[in-house]
């Protein structure tokens, strides 16, 4: 295995399952709105502008869901690094529903996935030609989503959605260290490296 | 204290460096734009004089599409520094706060809208 996974506690099935709004809400995006009530009722600060931002992630993560998809289809992903890809790829659908649930609870629209193909053109698939390959655009593009994220937590109205969007970038830093550690990167000299 | 915050804001503005500019714009920019192809954000390249808004087969918002200004150095500063000061409406909650990492960014732009 490339990494161990820790199994992190777990919700009760009842609060899996529990559903406000009519939308049924995955685990991952109870986690994020667990105590965040005020965003289903009206949000404060600047709700259409938060929604705009919200949908921007949720850009970035169909982008990575497609990317690693494309990976995986790849035939170039060797064991254990295939399933760390299919891991951190599903980190990224529970970002995706997290993102789009709390969208659509603040009365937004979100917005939907391009196709595989389209966001494959437009990563420049067709030059990746080995792990190391796919390894390094996973890299940069896990980094560029951590410091998006980062760079957006001052923008939003909703104090609350600051939180969120530092805890998605928690995760982004997570895979770019361990996808720079697999590619023999150096871990940054300087501190505040993220986001600066 | 004062010591970090200053440490924080990094140096003061200089002469535009469109290598470090090339470092920054991967780093920070390249979550959602490229030069060759729309992304989350619109590709970049060709944007130094091109009036904002209009790059052919990207969804704009409504607020940047009926911009009537024209990417240049002081209007991408401008955006890069505050995009909602400068296009109430438009989608982009990301900024720029350091005037040097910008004047870097756009050194980097223009000199990659030139190629």
């Amino acid at each position: 295995m490339l990494i161990k996974t820790l199994e992190t506690p777990t919700p009760s099935r009842r609060s899996f399952l529990s559903r406000s709004g009519g939308i049924a809400l995955s685990g991952a995006a109870l986690a994020l709105l667990a105590g965040q009530s005020r965003l289903a009722i009206a949000a404060t600060g600047n709700p259409t502008g938060d929604v705009g931002i919200l949908n921007v992630a949720l850009g970035l993560e169909h982008e990575a869901i497609a990317a690693y998809q494309v990976g995986a289809e790849s035939g170039l992903l060797q064991k254990p690094v295939l399933d760390t890809a299919v891991l951190f790829q599903s980190h990224h659908k529970g970002h995706r529903d997290a993102l789009i649930a709390t969208i659509e609870k603040m009365g937004g629209k979100a917005v939907a996935a391009k196709s595989n193909a389209d966001y494959a053109a437009a990563l420049g698939a067709g030059a990746l030609k080995s792990q190391t390959d796919i390894l390094n655009l996973a890299a940069r593009l896990e980094l560029g989503a951590v410091n998006a994220y980062l760079g957006v937590i001052p923008a939003f109205g909703e104090k609350e959605l600051a939180k969120v969007a530092a805890r998605l970038a928690a995760d982004e830093t997570m895979h770019w260290s361990l996808l720079a550690n697999a590619l023999g990167k150096p871990v940054p000299v300087a501190a505040l490296s993220f986001g600066a | 204290m004062l010591a970090m915050a200053l440490a924080l804001a990094g140096p003061s503005a200089g002469a535009a460096d469109p290598d470090r500019g090339a470092a920054l714009y991967e780093a920070r920019c390249g979550a959602c734009h490229s030069l060759d192809a729309h992304r989350v954000g619109p590709l970049h390249k060709g944007v130094f004089g091109r009036r904002a808004g209009s790059a052919p087969g990207y969804q704009y918002s409504l607020a940047l599409e009926s911009a009537a200004f024209v990417w240049d150095a002081q209007t991408l500063d401008a955006w890069l520094q505050n995009p909602e000061a400068l296009v109430p409406g438009q989608r982009m909650g990301y900024s720029v706060s350091d005037a040097t990492d910008r004047a870097d960014l756009v050194a980097f732009l223009r000199r990659a809208s030139s190629r």
